[in-house]
């Protein structure tokens, strides 16, 4: 067997040291040396978080807060959500867009009292940041709060998880976020997640992070769960990962997230990319992300190409078994005309052509809590 | 019988002219949780390095590599349905194929359990 994972210059997460301790297998993802899964594996680990609550390190993502005169409309112009509407403590997943309609990244909104909360993904926080600081005016400020680190605690117990822990989430309903003070310590918690399942996340000083996680790693319903179980469960919950289901060669509509245009900005505009999604949204896509659920037990990778018969329709964008489905499942862009629930496709792994039919996402229902 | 192994971490447990091959504990534990094993057919005819085996875990695919030359004879049909053996009983139950071996001084260049283990313990500090 070969085994192709590399290490490189990374940096370390604060809980560097209770990942080791806890068991963790290391490997480098985003620019961190960050835990894939502990001793259970990653199909335990997926469906504890199924039944109960996983804690996930997702410190390598940037935390930033954009703050200035008419901050919600100078936002307004790089993505497509409306943040004018959006109420203080209330979270909106959005995308950066570039000027022809490409996902620069995706991203959560939470708009707090005086500005508003980003949270973007790890691997391209650098671009994104030189991406606002070009393309917003002088006056709003765009700062990383490097010095705060980012738990999730996902699953259907992770509400009662806290609430013994004494922090008061019961009125946090999902796409909320709230600041809570526990232990004497600040945090911001929103009913948010990666998952599907009900669950929060948590803002929290870096230097305060090991002590948390610790604390909560003492429910009986608690245990650590890494990035491999996190790629399965998020790709279970239909919801695609920046980088490889998205990127500046696919605009939220060819990737199915027109949901995340909101309705003022559909018929007003005014964003990057607007004429070509508003085009696709009246004309169609040339493409689509569809679910994939495949026949059999073999799964198939991202890269894998798709065939609608003899005629290569698309490939994969993401692809692996799925411990809740108990099946293989992938997502991949098809010609549009190959996109409809219910079309039989193959996708081709290492030379065998496997069946595999066009399903609708999510392929685990969400159990949010609202 | 004598167990043999490779720096691939395949083992070949050889009885007589029939050397049967697997992975190693130690290679079941860097894959994960096996999902899926693509076998080869029975009368392959198998050189040394050749892809024997395709283990597909919930995280990567990997391939396994024969340590012999030689004919496949059987292949383990149980673990269509429970891949999971090969994480369980990697270097029993989890067999994959059994080969008549074509060149048995092949086995002189692989290493025994002693030197495989000293190899593994080399790659875990």
């Amino acid at each position: 067997m070969t085994d192709t994972e590399t290490t490189k210059d990374v940096e370390t997460l604060s809980l560097d040291a209770l990942h080791r301790e806890l068991g963790a297998k290391m490997v480098a993802f985003a620019g961190y040396s960050m835990p894939i899964q502990y001793g259970d594996g990653i199909m335990a680990e997926h469906l504890w978080t199924r039944e109960k609550a996983g804690l996930f390190d997702v410190s390598h993502m940037g935390q930033l807060e954009i703050r200035g005169k008419n901050v919600a409309a100078e936002l307004e112009a790089h993505m497509p959500g409306d943040f004018i509407g959006l109420k203080e403590g209330r979270l909106r997943y959005s995308m950066l867009l570039d000027d022809n309609g490409g996902i620069i990244d995706d991203l959560m909104v939470t708009r707090r009292a005086d500005h508003f909360y980003l949270v973007v993904n790890g691997a391209v926080k650098n671009s994104d940041i030189a991406h606002l600081n070009r393309h917003l005016p002088a006056h709003i400020e765009v700062r990383e709060r490097a010095d705060l680190a980012l738990l999730a605690l996902q699953g259907p117990r992770a509400a009662d998880v806290l609430e013994r822990l004494g922090a008061e989430v019961g009125l946090i309903t999902f796409m909320r976020g709230s600041e809570i003070r526990l232990r004497g310590v600040e945090m911001w918690i929103s009913r948010s997640g990666y998952t599907g399942e009900d669950g929060f996340e948590i803002s929290i000083p870096a230097k305060k992070v090991a002590g948390l996680a610790r604390l909560l790693l003492k429910d009986k319903d608690v245990r650590p769960v890494g990035l491999g179980a996190r790629d399965s469960l998020r790709m279970e919950a239909g919801m695609p990962l920046y980088g490889h289901d998205l990127s500046r060669m696919s605009t939220p509509i060819e990737a199915g997230l027109a949901f995340a245009v909101s309705k003022r900005r559909k018929m007003e505009g005014g964003f990057a990319g607007f004429d070509r999604i508003d085009r696709q949204i009246k004309d169609g896509t040339k493409v689509r992300r569809v679910g994939l659920k495949l026949e059999g037990k073999r799964p198939a990778r991202e890269g894998a190409p798709v065939y609608a018969g003899e005629r290569k329709t698309g490939v994969l964008t993401s692809g692996g078994f799925a411990p809740s489905v108990d099946a293989p499942i992938a997502m991949a862009y098809v010609a549009n005309e190959d996109a409809a629930d219910g079309t039989e496709l193959d996708v081709e792994v290492r030379g065998k052509r496997l069946p595999a039919t066009v399903v609708a996402m999510p392929f685990v229902p969400h159990k949010y809590v609202r | 019988m004598s167990v043999y192994f490779t720096e691939d971490h395949e083992w070949v447990s050889v009885e007589g002219d029939t050397g049967t091959v697997g992975i190693t504990d130690y290679a079941q534990k860097q894959l994960g949780d096996v999902v899926f094993v693509e076998l080869p057919e029975v009368g392959k005819m198998l050189a040394r390095g050749d892809e024997v085996a395709v283990v597909e875990s919930v995280k990567a695919a990997s391939e396994v590599y024969a340590p012999v030359s030689g004919e496949v004879m059987d292949v383990n049909e149980a673990l269509e349905d429970e891949p999971a053996t090969v994480n369980a009983s990697a270097e029993e139950d989890g067999w994959f194929v059994k080969v008549a071996l074509s060149d048995k001084s092949e086995l002189s260049e692989l290493m025994d359990e002693q030197a495989y283990k000293s190899f593994v313990g080399g790659l875990e500090t």
